[in-house]
């Protein structure tokens, strides 16, 4: 058969299909690189001792985000506690022990569906069962619960890839010296996937840190006067703050948005930053 | 000596299992407590009523018609800027971008992933709606399009990074044995590559619409909260209300177990059940192709 298009043509087509694709991903992404740019211009002169440490005055005009940096971090750092033991006992279930059935198939369809339910039905959900049902009222407590059924699939699935990874070998050479399926799994698995689960972890805990909507009805409040001392206190909270200065608030300072927007981005960037080394320096010293 | 141990064994085992299968009580939990908190909205307010187009709960309007086309509207417009650069930039990276590119390039679109979306809010309320009220010369600039714009950025990290994925799977061969029979790279991205990882590449796009529908605070923030029904093309730059802001706005100021109360559930209900559709079809893709997979390898 004849080529349609000589070869002239085609390479023609080619050069100018690579040209427009390339163009394409570019303007996918330079608004990501503008945005971090701008909020870091505008929110840089806003970063001060005072600010960092202070609390809000004058009906959060001025003064400082303190409350609301300890806010978040109780609540990823509660809700890093309660998930953790599920999402990697999930993970290890699925991985070392789960066989291959309906059973488990179905546990793999509620994680696909948990992790695309909207995070506003999130916070319906926690209001209803952690803030009424159970009566915590709204409070860190109910906030970090709500936020760790949240970031549950993100975890189990991140550390089900880690373990898998582990080569099967390392399991039949354990399991052939005379260990249990247990010991395998905690002296051999574990560690050796430990850098792929904390990269996990922390990537879920870094959407718990940003979400806004879950803690709604569950933890944050707009305004406290001191910081929380329990965790059935209500808080504030960085994403929430953002929404309330930048919506509800009128005659707010640009300055402090912006200062807010970019500790919020850093807490959250950072996290990111933490585990992609965590993952490149494990990758770099992985012997398998 | 073995029996202590086997005991310990067997209880560990029973825990993990516990463990595993906790994410079904997760979702049956959180199903029925939107069942149970969202129901009585169907007795206090008749069905026929749910389906009016007026959403004024004050006046005991429930019509949640207009807030399910707000949702729509913005979900459709983020998907027509979505789908294509996503899936656009996917290939670039997976198919032409060196590698050094595709380690800059890849991680960088997952940040935007990360990115909280109340940031993305802030931003849109304070430059790009501006922008939008500006260059369309409209009254205000919070509209459909403002939040489908933005509601577009918060796709596009899903589907470039699952697409990528789908891309990347493909086996190499495919491409050789194309190559081989005299295609140029081009077309054997178009011919061969793409309708290989065709269902990845669907699901990455279900699951893109997923995160666009779901999302609160950017349509809280930019899209002006009126819910209105769409009156013809116009109904772009016009504001509208999305599901999941209304319930966001109004939550915290009903009283629990109030008529209100009970119909925001109810909209809960509604979000989980499409929700739940999309990923259903999203991971019926994957499986499908797997098992075609085992097929051609059997």
């Amino acid at each position: 058969m004849k080529p349609k298009h000589s070869p002239a043509r085609r390479n023609r087509t080619q050069r100018l299909g690579f040209f427009f694709l390339r163009l394409v991903a570019i303007v996918a992404v330079i608004p990501i690189i503008a945005i971090i740019a701008y909020i870091v211009y505008k929110g840089a002169p806003a970063l001060s001792w005072e600010f960092i440490t202070g609390f809000p005055s004058d009906g959060m005009r001025s003064g400082g985000i303190w409350p609301a940096i300890v806010g978040t971090f109780f609540l990823t750092m509660l809700c890093a506690l309660i998930v953790a033991p599920f999402g990697i006992g999930a993970a290890v279930y699925l991985s070392e022990y789960a066989p291959d059935n309906r059973w488990t198939q179905s546990i793999r369809i509620a994680i696909i569906n948990l992790a695309g339910i909207p995070s506003v039905v999130y916070g319906l959900f926690g209001l209803g069962l952690f803030v009424i049902f159970l009566n915590l009222g709204i409070s860190i407590l109910a906030g970090s619960l709500t936020l760790a059924i949240m970031t549950l699939p993100v975890i189990i699935t991140t550390t089900e890839e880690a373990l898998r990874a582990v080569p099967q070998s390392f399991r039949v050479v354990s399991r052939s010296v005379g260990a249990t399926q247990w010991q395998t799994v905690r002296r051999i698995v574990l560690p050796q996937a430990l850098p792929g689960i904390m990269t996990g972890v922390i990537l879920g805990l870094e959407r718990a840190a940003g979400e806004t909507a879950p803690i709604l009805f569950t933890a944050a409040v707009f305004f406290l006067p001191g910081l929380p001392s329990s965790v059935l206190d209500p808080t504030m909270a960085l994403p929430y703050h953002l929404y309330v200065i930048s919506t509800q608030v009128p005659g707010m300072s640009p300055e402090i948005q912006y200062g807010t927007a970019l500790v919020l981005l850093i807490f959250v960037l950072g996290m990111n930053l933490v585990a992609t080394i965590i993952r490149s320096r494990a990758r770099a010293r992985r012997q398998w | 000596m073995q029996v202590p141990r086997i005991k310990s064994e067997s209880l560990i085992t029973g825990l993990i299992k516990v463990f595993g299968y906790s994410a079904i009580l997760f979702v049956v939990l959180i199903f029925y407590f939107l069942i149970s908190e969202g129901f009585p909205a169907i007795t206090e307010v008749s069905f026929s009523e749910f389906l009016k187009t007026r959403w004024y709960p004050i006046e005991d309007y429930f019509g949640i018609l207009p807030l399910l086309v707000g949702s729509l509207v913005v979900t459709v417009g983020a998907l027509i800027i979505a789908v294509p650069i996503g899936l656009l930039t996917a290939i670039y990276i997976a198919e032409v971008a060196s590698p050094q590119t595709k380690e800059i390039l890849k991680p960088l679109v997952e940040l935007l992933g990360g990115f909280p979306s109340v940031v993305l809010g802030f931003l849109g309320l304070l430059i790009l709606s501006q922008y939008v009220r500006q260059i369309l010369a409209l009254p205000t600039g919070l509209s459909a399009l403002t939040g489908a714009l933005l509601l577009a950025g918060i796709a596009i990290p899903s589907i470039v990074s699952i697409s990528e994925d789908a891309l990347d799977t493909v086996p190499k061969s495919y491409r050789d044995a194309s190559l081989a029979l005299g295609a140029t790279e081009w077309q054997t991205i178009w011919w061969v590559t793409l309708p290989a990882a065709k269902s990845g590449v669907l699901t990455a796009i279900m699951l893109g619409i997923g995160r666009a529908i779901g999302e609160t605070m950017v349509v809280l923030m930019v899209t002006g909260n009126a819910p209105m029904m769409p009156t013809g093309l116009s109904t772009l730059i016009n504001p509208t209300r999305t599901m999941t802001a209304t319930i966001a706005a109004e939550m915290g100021e009903v009283a629990n177990g109030s008529t209100h109360y009970h119909v925001l559930f109810f909209i809960g209900i509604v979000l989980f059940i499409i929700t739940l559709i999309i990923n259903v079809f999203a991971s019926t893709f994957v499986f499908r192709r797997k098992k075609r997979s085992e097929r051609i390898l059997s």
